[in-house]
């Protein structure tokens, strides 16, 4: 008995074999991805040759034979798929990189709102929160392309709040400074002021922890980044001629133009993800304890700066990641653009799949568009996030 | 004595308490605070009234989209006069009562449950009895009730169907995904990761195309499936990955003590699971749960762009009809605030077992 006990304690069966199992199941599981796969691909095939579909990425070649109402490079419908498809991408990052920086600040203004001493603003704050997080963001984009081409006038009426500002339901028009060799110099003069102020900043910094000397960097850099470019304009002549959009025919002509589309999925997005980033700025701001306010206060440290040197660098680390998964948000609920019409890269590729009947390989690049956004927005704020985490000594 | 008598008199400057005290305190504390408030009334001050204006006093409520166009105000008749068909879409007219009783019983099915000390076998069976008289109120074709097609089925009975099944399946295949994603088999580990990722970096969009556009392609030829059941499994598949990521919180929160004392007393891996390491972990993911379930209840208003008829849809068509074009903004109030009061609901629930879950913790 003692023998054979000890024989079954040495040796197990080998499916109770924890290892052995464990390749089991493995197994099993590959084999049965795999055999859907090659069953779904087989289908497939199948289905695109009695279709005649034709397969593979040629596509992206063939003239594409339509036109696409707003273009950040040159298009016409005489152009290739591949080029639509770019103009449609440019679309998508253009709108998603303007809410981003859009929402960011809105959220925040409205969630340091929800923790005013103001009652009143408090109030707002939570109110606000509340109606645009429970609606769903597609329809609040319909409400406001319906509110443009609704409640705004024609182009003859159009409202004009601010000398050389329209607003009808073609969108908004405003004025632009008029062509000028100027203003490239001012846009030039602008980049570098940014570096110099960067390099500044950093260089007060590395002196302020050597020596514990102080350099007004925020106002020299201010300064620099507002009188630079104007030095710039005012060399070159101080041209101020405008150009002013004029209503000709049914529409208006010159100026810059914002269609009522990306505007109303510019404004439906950036309320929408400022909800969700407000309540993550609260939190964040909550999350430090009150004592570290008294503390920094304690050893004599000023309003601004115990803000600025002990609440803000704390709050961030607990706002960055939950952050950027709303800025993901929000690039990937442009998408809705389809909906309300804006030519961003799923409506044309949307468009795309419809005259092609190339679907798998359609649908394949919009994911594979959304998935490297994904991963280079995750990147950056793994980037940042990693930079202003706590160092430990 | 005199003197004291007099101190025990003075009351407490009328300035600081009361209304005038608690305005001042959270008003007007300070130069910046009385600003805003002032700015903030003035501004209200210009646009409330001309709302209530618009929307209570110069508002028609019961009119043709003739008599809308004259007046002033809001036009809520829009609303009052589409409402079945904006709630029900295009079931038929003669049978909407079946779509509302199942509605009725949804909710009050969900507000029976919302306590989870009530979750056992009973309610179990409950929810099983409900969910046949439902399926069957909405389909017919026993007891005398009308069969009626799934394509029939819009509105807000839509919109329910895919967010109610849509949580219900993708919160088992969420905790599979999660657990997968733990495992230390590096296959298994290795295809959850991939879902989880792949499904979280794309937007819901792109898998509505795929169940709308290439699903067809995947069956073999002849086999068709509806497109109600397409969208709902695109749902599903959407949603499991988010759920995934929250349970996978949950397990992760867990002591490690927990893991090794369920080894220790002889547990295999599913007894493991399932006895002791899920139910505590489901159980401090309920609020974050909750949000995904809200945002999924939100998503399912993406249907319209595969031209499903959920109450978004439903909203559209009215509006695309002459007589009631131009109305666009109350009937996207009304459809806006059907949206408001679930979702609502749902984030005040995920408030009160959050509170619960903390007072349960103190009282530890």
């Amino acid at each position: 008995m003692v023998t054979t006990n000890e024989k079954s304690a040495v040796k197990t069966r080998f499916w109770n074999d924890e290892k052995t199992r464990g390749i089991i199941y493995q197994v099993v599981t590959a084999m049965l991805v795999a055999f859907i796969g090659y069953y779904l691909i087989a289908n497939v095939q199948d289905n695109m040759a009695k279709q005649s579909i034709a397969s593979g990425f040629g596509f992206l070649e063939k003239e594409a034979a339509f036109e696409i109402g707003e273009k950040s490079i040159e298009y016409s419908a005489a152009d290739s798929y591949g080029r639509a498809l770019v103009v449609g991408v440019i679309n998508t990052l253009k709108v998603s990189l303007i809410g981003m920086v859009l929402t960011t600040m809105l959220g925040t203004i409205v969630g340091v709102c929800t923790l005013s001493s103001n009652w009143l603003l408090s109030r707002i704050g939570t109110i606000y929160v509340e109606i645009f997080q429970n609606i769903p963001v597609l329809l609040q984009l319909f409400f406001f392309y319906a509110l443009f081409y609704e409640a705004f006038p024609g182009p003859r009426q159009a409202l004009n709040p601010v000398s050389g500002v329209f607003i009808s339901n073609r969108g908004i028009d405003f004025a632009v400074p008029a062509q000028h060799f100027a203003w490239s110099y001012v846009v030039t003069a602008f980049l570098a002021a940014c570096v110099i102020a960067f390099f500044i900043a950093r260089w007060a910094k590395k002196r302020q922890e050597r020596t514990g000397w102080q350099f007004p960097s925020f106002w020299v850099g201010l300064g620099l980044l507002a009188g630079l470019p104007l030095l710039t304009w005012v060399v070159c002549g101080a041209p101020t001629e405008l150009d002013i959009p004029a209503l000709k025919g049914f529409n208006f002509q010159g100026g810059q133009n914002i269609s009522p589309e990306f505007s109303a999925l510019l404004i439906g997005l950036v309320l929408y993800t400022a909800s969700f980033i407000a309540q993550i700025v609260r939190a964040g701001i909550q999350s430090i304890s009150h004592g570290q306010t008294e503390a920094a206060m304690s050893i004599g440290l000023k309003t601004k700066h115990v803000l600025s040197l002990v609440i803000f660098p704390q709050a961030l680390r607990v706002i960055i990641p939950p952050l950027t998964s709303q800025l993901l948000n929000l690039t990937k609920n442009s998408s809705l653009a389809v909906a309300i019409g804006y030519p961003d890269f799923v409506q044309v590729a949307g468009t795309t799949i419809n005259q092609t009947g190339q679907a798998v390989e359609g649908v394949a690049l919009m994911m594979l568009v959304y998935l490297t956004l994904s991963l280079l927005t995750s990147v950056f704020m793994n980037w940042y996030n990693k930079k202003i985490a706590i160092i430990e000594r | 004595m005199s003197t004291n008598s007099e101190v025990a008199d003075i009351k407490p400057p009328a300035i600081n308490v009361g209304v005038l005290g608690w305005v001042r305190s959270h008003l007007f504390n300070g130069a910046l605070n009385s600003i805003a408030t002032i700015v903030v009334l003035l501004v209200a001050m210009k646009f409330i009234p001309q709302f209530v204006q618009w929307a209570f006093i110069d508002s028609v409520w019961f009119t043709s989209g003739q008599e809308c166009h004259e007046a002033a105000g809001a036009c809520w008749s829009v609303v009052t006069q589409n409402i079945r068909f904006n709630v029900f879409g295009y079931y038929p007219y003669e049978h909407q009562w079946r779509p509302l009783v199942a509605m009725i019983i949804l909710v009050l099915m969900l507000i029976y449950s919302r306590d989870w000390k009530k979750w056992n076998r009973r309610l179990g069976y409950l929810w099983l009895v409900a969910l046949f008289v439902m399926g069957l109120l909405m389909k017919g074709g026993l007891f005398g009730l009308i069969s009626v097609e799934t394509t029939k089925w819009s509105g807000l009975p839509l919109t329910l169907l895919l967010s109610f099944f849509g949580i219900l399946a993708s919160y088992p295949l969420g905790v599979a995904l999660a657990l997968g994603r733990q495992s230390t088999m590096p296959v298994i580990k290795a295809f959850s990761v991939v879902y989880i990722e792949l499904i979280r970096g794309v937007p819901l969009i792109t898998m509505l195309f795929m169940s709308s556009v290439m699903f067809p392609l995947f069956l073999p030829e002849g086999v068709t499936i509806d497109k109600v059941l397409r969208a709902q499994v695109a749902i599903i598949i959407f949603t499991a990955a988010y759920v995934a990521e929250v349970v996978r919180g949950g397990l992760q929160a867990m002591d490690q003590g927990q893991y090794e004392a369920a080894e220790s007393l002889g547990l295999n891996y599913f007894q493991k699971m399932r006895l002791i390491i899920l139910p505590q972990a489901l159980k401090i993911v309920i609020p974050p749960t909750v949000g995904v379930l809200i945002s999924a209840f939100k998503d399912t208003s993406l249907v319209v762009i595969i031209a499903l008829y959920d109450i978004l849809n439903t909203t559209k068509s009215i509006l695309n009809v002459p007589e009631w074009t131009g109305f666009s903004t109350e009937a996207y109030i009304f459809v806006a605030s059907i949206y408001f009061v679930f979702c609502f609901s749902m984030s005040q629930y995920s408030r009160y077992v959050e509170s619960e879950l903390e007072y349960k913790a103190e009282e530890k």
